[in-house]
């Protein structure tokens, strides 16, 4: 036992310093916690944010101007006035998102108490912006109007009111949200590749051979990797959530930073298996980069992180539950936005440790026939 | 012959240095014509660099080459000679293809001279005949064995007829039978060249130096003498080519001899400590091993010999359980080697053929590691290290990183690593291959004092014959099974011959029935033209189609026959169309809320019931106060909690404005954007709904505010999300496929083809594009019906622009994988490069999640300078919003002009020689 985690701990600095040594892989890891992370952040694709609008004027009458002008940065660019002809080809081009259309008299329709029309064309292939921003459109024309109106008459109170607050992201900032889903983005990806590729490296530089022929076990070998490797990962997240994300981006962290790394450390347990095991598959460098793109790929988009998990078909939904990186982003969530602890994201913990666990014992099984084979 | 003519080639004062590396240390020299000149020099003393000199692939730093009378520094004047210099990399077959077929091999060769069918299929079937492959023409070059590959190596080079031939270690590794036949081959193909082909070769088995007409002896960068091997053996007085090749060498300093050590008398023990018995080992399609039986005693030194790829290794991995066997067993001290058995494998001591030290720990840090896996204690691993770094000398090199040390001193670091832990038995998997020879006996030494004072057992491999013969007893190994067993002494005595080479060729010939049949060159040669032969290859172009079509046969015949990277790129972008189609949605529903009514009146229960109509909302448990919200809220069970105030009946009786109020979880922005808004629809609902009964008159909107949903009236993500993936997979899946496809040649070496053969870099990049342009077509089509029939997203606009911007845009994605791969140099950084590269351009700024329109800065400026910004307008638009040229065809022009754009770049930053 004790021979056991003296052999996994030596075999672990070892590859600390290979890591190390390799240029690649270390501007990797500092790419994607910092570009890739800050890209995402101030991506403002969660948000409507400077969605391009024009206006069709037919009327030309101060309370149309009022609508035009009351569309504002930064959720719009100022309007821009162009003819009904134009409509379609500007729209057909994507130019713009969003064309009002205010009819002839509009102005006098409305005072006269007739119920004009105002119609907002939306480019509905700009999804989010086209969700979110005809819901800003329907209420800023509506207010102008109201106002435009209520100069003249008592303001009229309604019976009920609805008063929506927003929990956890008061200002519904994008950058609060992708900043961290960026991070974890991040882990997944780097757990696989530095994992897989401390397998790969070793057995391109015939050192694999060398160690299985040593007395030292698969188990050993296999857990040096991961704990090295996801040593320098979770040092990794810890440095960009401090000061990738709270410093740089300035976005506030509620809950427990020291619950969500263990939460990580849990998580990169897996993901370093899985790793691992993609290295025992893979021949070759590229092999590893082709296979990390068709495994990677889905378990990152589908996690949550991108989209939520309740848009999709159930049966996806069902199946996303097997992976961990789904727990994994809704235990960051649950801890990072609301604050939640350990009382409520223990079921998360316990499935990414099941999970991982399986994974490794999956991994252990192919490991050295894998290798071996592999290598003659 | 034209020997003793103007000499081949001349070299003045050339230098050549690798970062601190110093390669060639001003070196002249004027190689004679019409002669076979030999390089001799131990591995890494330059021979390489001043043959890819010769050759032209290489860039001169310093210095000038004249080949052929080209200045080899001038472009123009290197592209006239170059059809009439051949070069064979070193590296056993590095310059030929292992997928392609011998004839296929030939054949691109010849495309790449320009020829003709008719002049290609005569050459081919000329040289296929001369050098015995007529018979494998169909067989892949990586199934050959090492003879024959060389053999297609050298028809390779010799295609196009070549006035001058440049061989970089042809035979290395090779077995001795068909080293001999190869040198014959080469003096036949010269004696039937009417011009008397100038050859120059560059070897490290010294046996071989003896049969050229004149040597060149280099070390470390500088020439220590040329003339023939009669010349060179009465200047040193040496006895043979390597003796005086050792005595050529500078005095070393710390005065060892570099003479062979002799070893004593082994010991009579008969203790067996390895046992063979009918071993065998086969993989999916060939039998590796096949057979072998042999034991070794304890103390003996043991030699494995025979040519690369005969079965050394595997049968070496057998016996250290790294491979089990098919079938016979391997015992090593009386038991199997299987996994888990810790005891035996501490007293084995295994050096593999790779260098297998961690080249990035320094020496000390390498002893130091093997220690502790070894568990001596700290005290005895200090003595045992300083021990072993005295005796392998390396005091000088202890703080050094492996990885930079020369070769020699590398071997004996992994000697010292395998032995730390005093083994009784030593595997050592070709520990000399690349050593200089006086590094060489310094490491025998060392293994005979182990064997001979500290009585470990060692078990070597090795395809030199002076090494062999140091063995106690060894076997000849050919193709899987063990020819002989013997003393060195015995093996020679055993055929009547006067060296082990000569015994193990003779055994060679007898496992082959007969000799080969005698190779029928003359004939060929004495066959008179019946028809004219043409001879067009010799005409120069600056562009050939020929050229181009022979990389795109080339590289299709590739990607065809690697089955991971053919399944990647065909159904790679499938699977993913699946994965974003069906799991990337930007349609909120399901959204699950809970209501907290501290009401219960009708009023309450009314307002709530207008939720529990709409298609959005589930609703989960009600709350029963406050804490219970926030908890879960926070444990994300429900996304929106609605709060109704105790009064909120009463209020609306009595004509008092009532409040009701949400709470969204703002976690996910854009979710908590949608909730908001379909509260606040479902709340004007409400107010509308006539079934309310309030006190006062409903307040009529003045305005009618009509959204419409242009081109997506079901507003149904899908519509915009499959046509925007196709425009996404197809960016990265070809970028990343033509990337490695260029980088890959530069990895293997393949590359090399490039610099010297009249190929332009033009006619290179275009002739591997091409295929996975079509590759990216065939993608298109499956994603195209997928998005119909899987996804029911129809094509409302015309097909034909479609068609056209895809495959514009393909050959832009292509070339933007080619412009990243010129400054990749491995294949993962090409890979991570590209999709790096991709990936967020595509994803964040070319209207994939925010329009194009909404941009500003930065972002905006890499989107106009990615192709995919113009390409996306082009699917959605023909797709969802029903377009046709008139709409798209700027679009189309725009990614027209990408393709020079990409090309032109990618020809500047792609070298036409090696720096």
């Amino acid at each position: 036992m004790v021979r056991s985690l003296s052999n996994i701990f030596w075999l672990g600095t070892k590859e600390l310093r290979s890591l190390f040594g390799d240029v690649v892989l270390i501007g990797l890891v500092i790419y994607s916690f910092t570009v890739a992370v800050i890209s995402q952040a101030q991506s403002s694709s969660q948000e409507l944010h400077r969605a391009s609008i024009a206006v069709v004027d037919e009327d030309n009458s101060e309370l149309s101007r009022r609508i035009a002008a009351a569309f504002l940065p930064p959720y719009f660019q100022r309007p821009i006035s162009i003819t009904q002809r134009e409509v379609e080809p500007l729209m057909n081009s994507g130019r713009f998102t969003f064309v009002l259309d205010i009819p002839p008299n509009f102005q006098r329709d409305v005072l006269a108490g007739r119920k004009p029309s105002v119609q907002v064309n939306v480019d509905a292939t700009a999804m989010i912006q086209a969700g979110i921003g005809s819901g800003y459109a329907l209420q800023i024309i509506t207010t102008e109007v109201a106002w435009f109106v209520a100069r003249s008459e008592v303001p009229v109170q309604a019976p009920v009111n609805l008063v929506t607050r927003i929990a956890f992201n008061p200002n519904i900032t994008t950058a609060w949200f992708e900043g961290v889903m960026g991070i974890i983005n991040s882990v997944t990806m780097l757990a696989i590749i530095l994992a897989g590729a401390a397998l790969v490296r070793e057995r391109e530089h015939g050192t694999m051979d060398h160690l299985l022929v040593m007395p030292l076990s698969p188990f050993e070998i296999a857990m040096s990797k991961i704990w090295a490797n996801a040593l320098v990962i979770a040092v990794a997240v810890a440095v960009a959530l401090y000061v990738v994300v709270r410093w740089y981006l300035q976005v506030p962290i509620n809950g427990s930073v020291p619950l969500f790394l263990s939460g990580t450390v849990l998580y990169l347990f897996f993901a370093t298996a899985v790793g691992l095991f993609l290295g025992t598959i893979a021949r070759s460098m590229p092999q590893l980069g082709l296979l990390y793109i068709l495994v990677a790929v889905p378990m990152n988009l589908l996690s949550g992180a991108m989209t939520p998990v309740e848009s999709q078909p159930v049966w996806l939904a069902t199946i996303m539950q097997a992976s961990p990186s789904t727990h994994f982003v809704s235990f960051a969530q649950s801890i990072l936005y609301r604050g939640a602890g350990l009382d409520v994201v223990w079921p998360q913990f316990l499935a990414v440790a099941g999970i991982g666990a399986l994974v490794l014992a999956l991994t252990l099984r192919r490991f050295r026939a894998a290798i071996a084979a592999a290598g003659a | 012959m034209t020997s003793g003519e103007s000499p081949v080639a001349v070299v003045r004062e050339v230098s050549q240095r690798y970062r601190d590396v110093v390669a060639l240390d001003n070196v002249s020299i004027a190689i004679p014509a019409g002669y076979v000149v030999g390089l001799i020099g131990p591995d890494g003393v330059g021979k390489s660099s001043l043959l890819s000199i010769l050759a032209g692939a290489r860039a001169i730093q310093s210095g000038q080459a004249v080949v052929l009378g080209a200045d080899m520094a001038d472009r123009r004047a290197r592209e006239q000679v170059c059809p009439r210099i051949a070069y064979m990399p070193q590296g056993l077959g590095k310059n030929l293809y292992p997928d392609l077929s011998v004839r296929e091999n030939i054949a691109f060769f010849a495309r790449l001279f320009g020829q003709t069918r008719a002049e290609r299929d005569w050459r081919i079937a000329e040289l296929m005949e001369a050098t015995a492959l007529s018979d494998f023409a169909d067989r892949p070059a990586k199934k050959l064995s090492g003879g024959m590959k060389q053999k297609l190596g050298l028809c390779c080079s010799l295609i196009h007829d070549p006035d001058f031939l440049i061989l970089d270690e042809p035979t290395t590794g090779v077995d001795p039978l068909s080293r001999r036949q190869f040198w014959d081959l080469i003096d036949r193909l010269r004696a039937r060249s009417a011009t008397g082909m100038s050859v120059i070769v560059a070897t490290a088995y010294m046996e071989e130096a003896e049969r050229f007409d004149w040597l060149i002896a280099m070390n470390e960068g500088r020439i220590l003498a040329t003339g023939t091997p009669a010349e060179l053996k009465a200047q040193t007085g040496g006895g043979s080519i390597e003796a005086a090749f050792v005595a050529l060498l500078p005095q070393r300093p710390d005065g060892r001899s570099a003479d062979m050590p002799e070893k004593s008398e082994l010991d009579g023990s008969q203790e067996t400590v390895i046992v063979a018995r009918d071993l065998t080992c086969r993989f999916a399609d060939f039998t590796a091993v096949d057979g072998v039986n042999f034991q070794i005693r304890k103390g003996e030194i043991f030699g494995f010999v025979g040519s690369n790829g005969c079965g050394k290794t595997t049968t070496m991995k057998m016996l250290t359980g790294l491979l089990p066997p098919s079938a016979g067993e391997a015992l090593i001290f009386g038991r199997s080697m299987e996994a888990g058995n810790h005891e035996s494998r501490s007293r084995v001591g295994y050096m593999s053929q790779a260098f297998s030290l961690y080249g990035e720990l320094t020496v000390r840090q390498n002893l130091v590691l093997h220690a502790r896996l070894f568990h001596l204690p700290s005290a005895e691993a200090e003595r045992r290290i300083a021990e072993l770094i005295d005796r392998c000398d390396l005091t000088e090199h202890i703080d050094g990183l492996a990885a930079d040390l020369p070769l020699g001193i590398r071997q004996r670091l992994s000697l010292a690593v395998a032995i730390v832990h005093k083994p009784d038995l030593l595997i050592l998997d070709e520990p000399t291959s690349g050593v200089d020879p006086v590094a060489r006996n310094q490491f025998w030494r060392l293994l005979i004092e182990l064997s001979r004072q500290d009585a470990m057992t060692i078990f070597v491999s090795t395809h030199f014959m002076n090494e062999a013969a140091r063995c106690d007893r060894l076997s000849l190994m050919h193709e899987g099974r063990v020819l002989a067993t013997d003393t060195p002494d015995g093996l020679i005595r055993a055929k009547g011959v006067q060296t082990l080479e000569q015994a193990f060729i003779a055994f060679l010939e007898q496992d082959a029935g007969v000799a080969d049949p005698p190779v029928t060159l003359t004939q060929a040669k004495a066959d008179p033209d019946p028809i004219d032969r043409p001879r067009d290859g010799q005409r120069r172009s600056a562009f050939s189609l020929r050229r181009l079509l022979a990389y795109t046969i080339r590289e299709g015949l590739e990607l065809v026959r690697d089955p991971i990277r053919l399944m990647f790129a065909l159904f790679g972008t499938a699977f993913l169309m699946i994965v974003i189609g069906f799991g990337i949605s930007t349609d909120v529903n399901n959204l699950t809320f809970a209501a907290l009514d501290r009401d219960q009146s009708p009023e309450s229960r009314a307002y709530l019931a207008e939720l529990r109509g709409s298609r959005y909302f589930v609703e989960k448990p009600p709350l029963a106060d406050y804490a219970e919200l926030e908890r879960r809220m926070k444990s994300g069970d429900i996304k929106a909690s609605i709060e109704i105030p105790p009064d909120f009946g009463a209020d609306i009786k009595r004509g008092r404005p009532a409040f009701v109020s949400a709470w969204i979880d703002g976690a996910m922005p854009f979710r908590a954007e949608t909730i908001r808004g379909y509260l606040e629809g479902t709340h004007q609902l409400y107010l509308s709904d006539p079934a309310v009964k309030t006190t006062q008159p409903q307040a009529a909107s003045p305005v009618n505010v009509e959204i419409r949903f242009k081109y997506n009236q079901a507003f149904d993500s899908i519509y915009a999300m499959a046509p925007s993936t196709i425009a996404l997979l197809l960016a990265l899946f070809p970028a990343i496929l033509m990337a490695l496809a260029v980088v890959r040649e530069k990895e293997l070496g393949s590359i090399t083809n490039l610099y010297v053969t009249p190929v332009t870099r033009l006619e290179f990049l275009l002739g591997k594009q091409l295929p996975y342009v079509a590759v990216a077509l065939v993608n298109f089509a499956v994603m195209y019906v997928m998005a119909i029939v899987l996804f029911r997203v129809p094509l409302k606009g015309a097909f034909l622009p479609l068609l056209v911007g895809t495959f514009v845009y393909v050959f832009t994605t292509t070339g933007f994988g080619m412009l990243i791969s010129t400054f990749c140099r491995t294949q993962i950084a090409a890979l991570f490069g590209t999709a790096i590269l991709t990936v967020l351009p595509a994803t964040q700024f070319s209207g994939m999640l925010v329009p194009v329109s909404s941009l500003s800065g930065v972002a905006r400026v890499i989107g106009m300078g990615f192709p995919m910004t113009y390409y996306r307008p082009i699917t959605v638009g023909t797709f969802t919003k029903g377009l046709g040229f008139a709409d798209v065809g700027a679009d189309i022009l725009v990614l027209l002009v990408f393709i020079p754009v990409l090309t032109g770049l990618s020809l500047l930053m792609l070298p036409k020689q090696e720096r």
